[in-house]
Formats: C-alpha cells, structure tokens, sequence
C-alpha cells in the first residue's frame, strides 16, 4: 500500500518528528511505501504531485490543523492525535489499511487525475482557501458596521466622513479608513459608536488582503503570502475591491510557482526563499496593481460616471436595473461604488428614488446568498454556510460586502445571479417610486423611506430572484466539482476514520 | 554551534516527586551552562506546554520541551530515574526523562537537529543504550553518534 502522512503538533520539534520516525519505521517493516510530510519547526518537504497521485490512503497524526488538507480530497484519510502515531503506529496502520480498503478501489476519475486534475476544480479549491479565511473578516467588520448604526444611528457617518448634521457642520476624519483616519477625532466627533464603524471599516480593509494572501498562499505555500498580502493591500488601497484581490492572490501564486520551476545554483537557493522570491514577486505584484490594476480603474470609473450622469431624466426603470447590476457586480469594488455615489449626488440634488433604489439593491445580495444557504445547504461548504448566518444582518444593514465569500469562492455563478436579483430590485424600487432620505443604514433607517412597504417587496423579490438562480446554477454545475476537503463535506464515498 | 549535549546536561540518577520539579533539576543544569537564561521564565513555558497536552510517552519516556525566548541553543538535558517520574502517559511514570529545549526565533537549519534527535527516541536499541549508559560520557557520546554521526 502506498501511504502519504502528515505529522504535526502544537511546539513543532518532537512530537512530530517522533510520530513521522515511528509511522515510517512501522510501515516499512509491513511491507508498505509510506512518505511523510512533517509540519514542524524544521520545515516540511512538501508532497509532488506524483506521491499525491500514487498514494492510496492519507494518515493524519496531527494535534494542530494540518495545512494544505485540500490536497487529500481524492484520498480516504485517517486522523489520529500525535502521540496515537508514536505509540501504536501499527494500529494506525492497520486502519487506514481498513480504510483503504472499505473504500474499494480508488476513485479512479479524481485519484488519477491529480496531477491534471481540472483547472476549474484547482481554481476553486484556491479561491476557496483565499474565502475561508477571509469570512471572519466580513461577519467581524459588518457586525461592527451595524452595531456603529445601531448605537450611533445613522448620523455616526455624516461624524465620520463629514457634512451638516441639524445645522452642526463635520469635517471629514475617517479618511479611507484605515488611511487617513484621525482616530482621536473620530472619538471626539463620532464616540464610540463612530469607533466601532471605523474598526468595521478596518477589517473590511483587509478583506482583499487577507483574500488575496491566503489564495497566494493555497497555490505556493507561505512564500506566496508576502505578495499576495502586499498585493491585496495594493487593491484595497488602488479601490480594486475583492476582485482585485482575486487577481493579485492568482498572479502572486502564479507568480512564486514559476519562479520555483527555476533552476537556480546550490549557493542561491538558501537565499531564494527568504530573499529573491519574496523581493521579485512582491515588485512584481505591486507594479502589477498599481499600473495594470489601478490606473485603469481610474479611468473606467470615471467614464461610468460620466455614463449615469448622461442617463438621468431617462426610464426610470431601466435606470433603476442598471444601478442594481452594478451595486452587484462587486459588492463595495470600484462599479458598486460608482452607483452608490451617483446614488448620494442624485439625493443630494433632490432625486430621492435613486438612492431608494441603490440602496435596496445593495441591501439584495447578503440577504439572498444567506437565504440560499438555509434552502440547499448542500450547495454550500461549511464556510459558506457560516458566512450566510452573517448575511441576514449585514444585508438588512445594506453592507453589500456580506456576499462577498459566496461570490469570491464562485464568482461565474453567483455574481450574474446576485446581479439579476439586484437588477430587479433596483427597477421595482424605481417602478413603485420609493424614495430614501438617507444615504445607508438599510433597514435601521426605514423610517426615512418613502414608501416602505413596498420598498420592502421590491428586495423581498429581488431575494427569491437572487436566491432562486444561484441554487439553479449551483445544481447544475454541482456534478463536475470537487470540494476541498477542508471546507467541504467529504464525499459520501470517502470513509474518514477519526480517532 | 555549541554541543547538543555535554556532561553536565546528563543526570543518571534523577530523583523527583514530580514531572515539575524533575524538568527543574535538568533545566537548572542547563541554566549553569549558559543555555537557558531565565530559568523561571523557562519553566514557565515548559509547563505551558505541559498544559497543552502531556509529554508522558508510553514505554517510560518523558520529553518536556518547549521553543522559549530563555533558550540561547537547541539543548538536550537528560535524566534517567530508577523510580520513575510521571510525565501523564497512560501507562505509567517514565525513567527516561528528556528536555528539550529550542530557541524561540531559531531558523530551520537550528531545528532539524532536533528533529533528528526526536526520530531516534522512537527507536529502542537508542533507548536501551541509554538505560544502559553506565557514565554521563557514554551518554553523550552515544548521543552524538546516534543523532549527529560523530
């Protein structure tokens, strides 16, 4: 039998390597091919593919989370705590033998297709790793966001970023938070209440880094987050948006994988993984998000703008449809934010129903991605499904971000269904003439709403539209993808043993 | 870098009530070498770890370790115990008690000789040699050919 192992524990410079001497020893003696990965403070030799490939059975002995799990999906695995491996390694053994065995024959069609395995499946299972991580920091920031509204009602945004409150007039001291923000006059302007937006605003701050680094870090390893992060940060400060950290965590792996494939001479590579890598691909990256990346933006938001402002006076409705698509689009990047500020200018000259309209189709996403979450949990890893139990909220308080995971881990599907459903309805907030005197707060300033009740129906629909396509979609692209094993239920056919 | 042992780390006839003040004999050995600079705060750590899960090991072995900030190189300090000492593991007190001690920020050219060190104590020839070690010396020359082919 061919077995790959992964040995891990909490300090790194025992446990782990006893457990991987022991494992070896045993299976040797049994007659069985077994390679080890290490985790410990003395770094580990990663699997190739082809050990990956050969392998019929994975033993975790492991008392921290193992890193790089995804990598086992095609395999039946067996999980034990260290110290299991040290003392019994042939008990061990013998169930993932067991194990091996149950399964029958290998899955054939994933097993061998590792190392060509299909390049929408490794995709996912990258963007995937980028999303887990990056969820905490939506549910913490929105939360935040919304408990700043909720004791700081809606005025705590005029403190921040300036304006004239019952005649009071504020000056802007949020910055770009975290850029530019003046945390003591935050305090003074906006107390606590304004704090708390602020750090919501902060860790929304980092959801395109923390995205970005950990895709780096799916694809290449620890050696990818140093430009993924630098990158994501560069498309959080450029106003990329998640997608650009999309697209900074794909090129910053990319990128570190193919400087890997180089032959380089014995006296570099000591220097390559601490120095080289990291210096070129972190230049590399940043030129790429601020020239590639940013400057384009500018030029397209601006000619967006440019655009709406040309529509006004036209179809209400068809205008209406057009803000939903774009508040949609990229939930907080650079085209909801074209249409969510024509949507303040158009109020702050009087038209009333834009803003309506703006804000009830940034207020769609959340709400759906968390509604299709509770109707087809199957179609959602656990991540996903956690990150839905955010949603509610976060929608309701028009934090359009709160969709971000679902739309990051499966964008082809789930940002043209959030765009539908937003699309509808910012045209039914239009066709049944709701207005809103408040810029954001979703449905903490419904009393500032003109028409709410059927303000109110306008996203209700939008939802079910939202809802309704991205379980259609889900379902029929669910048969040609593998979930990561960390994140997804494993596979009915795959026996896990947990000791 | 210096030795992973000498003489003055090996104890062949440690005596202890318990697993706490058993590290401490073997630890206050390495603070009187020079490797470990603040034995309380060593301790300290070494009982954090203690904490997380015990290093009681069936077959009588005992590996209290830790990465502390108070450690200046990896050391080995070794202790042997006629009685035994209980370290937690579940099939009773260990005779053969090994203190790891890591630097906190150690690179990991640093830790792979304890990795090497940590593989040999699975195997049972190295501990028989070792409960059969009849001076520190043969400890420690054991030692150095087993984990560093010297």
């Amino acid at each position: 039998m061919k077995i790959v192992a992964v040995t891990s524990c909490p300090t790194g410079i025992a446990h782990t390597y006893m457990a991987a001497e022991s494992l070896e020893k045993a299976a040797t003696e049994a007659g069985h091919e077994i390679h080890v990965e290490t985790q410990g403070a003395a770094g580990a030799e990663p699997f190739t593919p082809q050990q990956l490939a050969d392998a019929d059975v994975a033993i975790f002995a492991a008392d921290v989370e193992v890193r790089g799990r995804e990598r086992f999906a095609h395999l039946p695995q067996v999980s034990a705590g260290v110290k299991r491996a040290i003392n019994d390694p042939t008990g061990l053994l013998a169930e993932a033998t067991e194990a091996a065995k149950t399964r029958g024959a290998k899955q054939q069609v994933v097993a061998s297709a590792i190392p060509r395995v299909g390049p929408g499946t490794r995709l996912r299972q990258w963007l995937m790793t980028g999303v887990s991580y990056m969820i905490p920091f939506v549910a913490a920031g929105g939360i935040l966001i919304a408990l700043g509204f909720l004791f700081g009602g809606d005025d705590v945004v005029t403190k921040l970023y300036g304006g004239t409150l019952h005649g009071v007039e504020y000056k802007s001291v949020a910055g770009n938070l975290p850029l530019g923000a003046d945390f003591d006059a935050i305090i003074r302007q906006a107390g606590y209440a304004g704090l708390l937006f602020a750090f919501g605003k902060v860790a929304f701050f980092m959801l395109a880094p923390i995205l970005s680094g950990f895709i780096a870090f799916a694809m290449a390893d620890r050696q990818g987050l140093v430009p993924g992060i630098v990158g994501g940060l560069l498309a959080s400060v450029v106003g990329a948006g998640f997608l650009g950290g999309v697209v900074s965590g794909l090129a910053a792996g990319a990128l570190v994988l193919a400087i890997g494939k180089v032959k380089v001479p014995r006296g570099m590579a000591g220097v390559m993984p601490v120095v080289i890598v990291p210096l070129l691909t972190t230049i590399a990256i940043g030129l790429l998000m601020v020239v590639v990346v940013g400057k384009p933006i500018k030029h397209v938001t601006d000619s967006m703008t440019s655009g709406l402002n040309g529509l006004t006076g036209t179809n209400a409705v068809l205008l209406g449809a057009l803000l939903g698509l774009m508040m949609a689009f990229d939930m907080g990047g650079p085209v909801n934010k074209v249409a969510y500020t024509f949507g303040v200018a158009s109020l702050s000259a009087g038209n009333l129903d834009v803003m309506a309209a703006v804000m009830a189709a940034g207020m769609t996403p959340p709400i759906a991605m968390a509604l299709a979450t509770v109707v087809r949990p199957k179609l959602f890893t656990d991540a996903e499904r956690k990150a839905g139990e955010a949603g509610w909220l976060l929608g309701a308080s028009f934090i359009t971000e709160g969709a971000i995971p679902f739309a990051a881990a499966d964008p082809l599907r789930v940002i043209p269904s959030l765009m539908a459903g937003s699309a509808v309805t910012g045209a039914l907030s239009m066709a049944f003439k709701a207005t809103s005197r408040a810029p954001h707060g979703g449905i903490f300033v419904v009393g500032l709403v003109g028409k709410p009740v059927l303000y109110i129906l306008a996203i209700v629909i939008g939802v079910l539209v939202s809802a309704a396509t991205v379980v259609a979609l889900k379902t029929a692209g669910r048969r040609v993808i593998t979930l990561p094993a960390d994140a997804a239920p494993v596979p009915a056919s795959t026996p896990v043993a947990t000791v | 870098m210096s030795d992973l042992i000498t003489v003055d780390f090996v104890d062949l006839e440690l005596e202890a009530p318990d697993r706490a003040s058993g590290t401490r004999d073997l630890a206050q050995r390495l603070a009187k070498g020079g490797r470990v600079t603040d034995l309380d705060g060593f301790m300290a750590d070494i009982a954090a770890r203690e904490q997380q899960m015990a290093t009681g090991l069936e077959g009588g072995i005992g590996i209290p370790h830790c990465r502390s900030e108070h450690v200046t190189e990896p050391t080995l300090g070794f202790g042997r115990s006629s009685t035994g000492i209980d370290f937690g593991a579940p099939d009773g007190p260990a005779h053969l008690i090994f203190l790891i001690a890591a630097p906190a920020g150690g690179g990991s050219e640093h830790m792979t000789i304890l990795a090497k060190l940590a593989r040999k104590l699975v195997h049972q020839s190295f501990k028989d040699a070792l409960r059969d070690a009849s001076t520190p010396q043969d400890v420690v020359s054991l030692i150095n050919t087993e984990v560093l082919g010297q």
